[in-house]
């Protein structure tokens, strides 16, 4: 008996699947959803119109909730206060990534993170893209604060704040 | 069954066509709140795991399950999410009570499916990618390929199932939850709008939104916590063949073994003689009948003319869909079989208001996953 030559078979490249030596069988879903924002969501994105951050307040539990909800997931209670907090506070985590979603390298890599948000209560935050710091500067802890649009271009989402940047010593 | 296990809260939000003032969160945790309001529990002490029922796709998240914690009091303690109907999950509660690791659960199912904007696509896309989605369409045109043969292989008629849309319609006047009760008559669904013949435009649910939660306990627990238990005394679940071009077209083979596996751990040799009222999937107006004729609650090819003799209706012998079902209360999607459940256990309390049946003692719940499958789930309430 001869000895097949490749034994563990002939790679397939991308080309060959295109042009159909490979039978494959495609589909694009077509799937779109409007899902309704609710009680909590709404008005915090109203807020980020108007360049402000807004929590609600749990009265069982003393917790100030943000991003805000209609209900305190600890006490299984309705939240009962709206509270507007700073667009300041601190990092709690971060990386800097290399790649962007397709996973191809980009030479401006994208630092992102979770920020606890001052007047909120511990673990409850935001992520988003910091800027105007260096790989060298930028650190867990870092006292940051919300670099927003010009309110004529908010639309009412997380991206009408831009980055969160260092706060500027003796800056609130 | 040998770990007896009863439902001991049970809530819901009203069914309503579009709920676009609360988002899938705020709805969930009204049906919860209610629920265990209901039940007298504190679900952050007294309850210990949580089963919820959702597909990602009606969602409209990848990994839906994440999602699901903090609307049901279940933020850090043991959850799962089943892709099934809300009688699966309630399967599933049970068994991880007879499984003796826990011994009070709740259970979740809604639909929030006015947030889904391609509700016919997502449907399509259900189907066998390779023989049966290239044809396209709208989906539903499987049910119109169904009654077909349910009714010519039956003798079941046309009018006979504009009768169930009558009967359920009018039932649902007298439930509060229910989004679609109107006074209809056999004309009026025969003259309604051709859709996908021989269906027509009334003998199709329409889609609605809600949550519905129960709280299932073991029995020792059941009884310090509701003075009205109702006991869970047998479920089943069960898969036709995915294949359309395999199927046994007029008759629910699923609704035929889950409801056997039912009635099997109940106890259940008789149920025409045994079971005294049920609720039973009518998505689509045939699916009554054929599924009647499945858990043997009618003979083959009789449920049209029992329908005709008022044996269903809410003042006859067995009592079909007294909460309006699907087409009088609203297509819930995975709560549809959650929803029957609802109104079985109300009815064995004696909370049915307006449409309380009278002397019930055991009731069915039943439930189909909807075109294009062949797969449902039933269960057996007693008081
Ligand atoms: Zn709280």
């Amino acid at each position: 008996m001869t000895k097949p030559e490749n034994p563990r078979g002939v790679e397939l490249s991308s080309k060959q699947m295109k042009e159909g030596d490979v039978i494959v069988n495609k589909w694009d879903p077509r799937v779109k959803y409007a899902w309704a924002t609710g009680e909590a969501i709404s008005r915090f994105l109203e807020e980020m119109k108007n360049g402000k951050l807004i929590a609600r307040k749990c009265d069982s539990c003393d917790r100030i909730l943000f991003p805000p909800r209609m209900f305190c997931e600890e006490c299984f209670k309705p939240t009962t206060e709206w509270v507007y907090i700073k667009d300041t506070g601190k990092i709690e985590t971060y990386s800097i990534s290399y790649l962007d979603k397709d996973a191809r390298r980009i030479t401006d890599p994208i630092f992102v993170g979770v920020v606890s948000i001052d007047g909120a209560s511990e673990k409850m935050g935001i992520m988003h893209y910091f800027d105007e710091t260096t790989k060298e500067d930028i650190h867990i802890g870092m006292p940051v604060k919300a670099v927003w649009k010009p309110p004529e271009e908010r639309e009412g989402a997380i991206t009408d704040i831009k980055y969160f940047r260092p706060l500027k010593e003796g800056e609130e | 069954m040998e770990e007896k296990i009863a439902v001991v809260g049970a809530g819901s939000t009203k069914f309503r066509p579009d709920t676009s003032e609360q988002n899938w969160k705020e709805l969930m945790f009204e049906g919860a709140s209610k629920a265990y309001t209901d039940a007298g529990l504190n679900p952050r002490k007294d309850i210990d795991s949580f089963v919820t029922c959702a597909e990602d796709y009606w969602e409209g998240f990848s990994i839906y399950d994440e999602f699901v914690p903090d609307q049901l009091g279940a933020a850090m303690r043991p959850t799962c999410t089943v892709c099934g109907d809300g009688l699966h999950g309630l399967a599933i509660a049970c068994m991880q009570i007879m499984s003796g690791m826990v011994d009070v659960v709740a259970v979740e199912a809604h639909s929030k499916i006015s947030d889904l904007n391609t509700y016919n696509d997502v449907v399509l896309f259900a189907f066998d990618p390779i023989y049966n989605r290239p044809l396209a369409g709208h989906p539903y045109y499987v049910a119109g390929m169904e009654m077909n043969a349910f009714l010519n292989g039956s003798g079941n008629t046309e009018e006979q199932c504009a009768g169930v849309v009558s009967k359920n319609m009018t039932n649902a006047l007298k439930n509060p939850l229910a989004a679609y009760g109107k006074r209809v008559g056999v004309g009026d669904v025969m003259g309604s709008e051709p859709m996908f013949s021989p269906a027509k435009k009334l003998d199709i649910a329409e889609l609605v939104d809600g949550s519905v939660v129960l709280v299932l306990a073991r029995a020792e627990k059941a009884k310090d916590i509701a003075d009205n238990p109702i006991w869970i005394t047998g479920f089943g679940w069960n898969s036709g063949t995915p294949w359309l071009e395999g199927r046994t077209w007029g008759r629910a083979s699923y609704a035929e073994e889950a409801a056997k596996m039912a009635y099997k751990m109940a106890g259940i040799a008789e149920p025409r003689s045994e079971i005294g009222f049920a609720e039973v999937d009518d998505k689509f107006s045939y699916k009554e009948l054929m599924h009647l004729e499945a858990v043997g609650l009618a003979g083959r090819g009789q449920a049209g003319n029992d329908l005709e003799n008022g044996r269903f209706h809410a003042d006859g012998d067995l009592p079909i869909n007294a909460s309006g079902g699907s087409l009088g209360c609203g297509n819930l999607i995975e709560a549809s079989g959650l929803h029957r459940a609802l109104e079985v256990v109300l009815q064995l309390r004696g909370q049915a208001e307006g449409r309380q049946l009278n002397d019930v003692e055991r009731g069915l719940a039943q439930s189909w996953r909807g075109v294009p499958t062949a797969s449902g789930a039933a269960a057996i309430f007693e008081r």
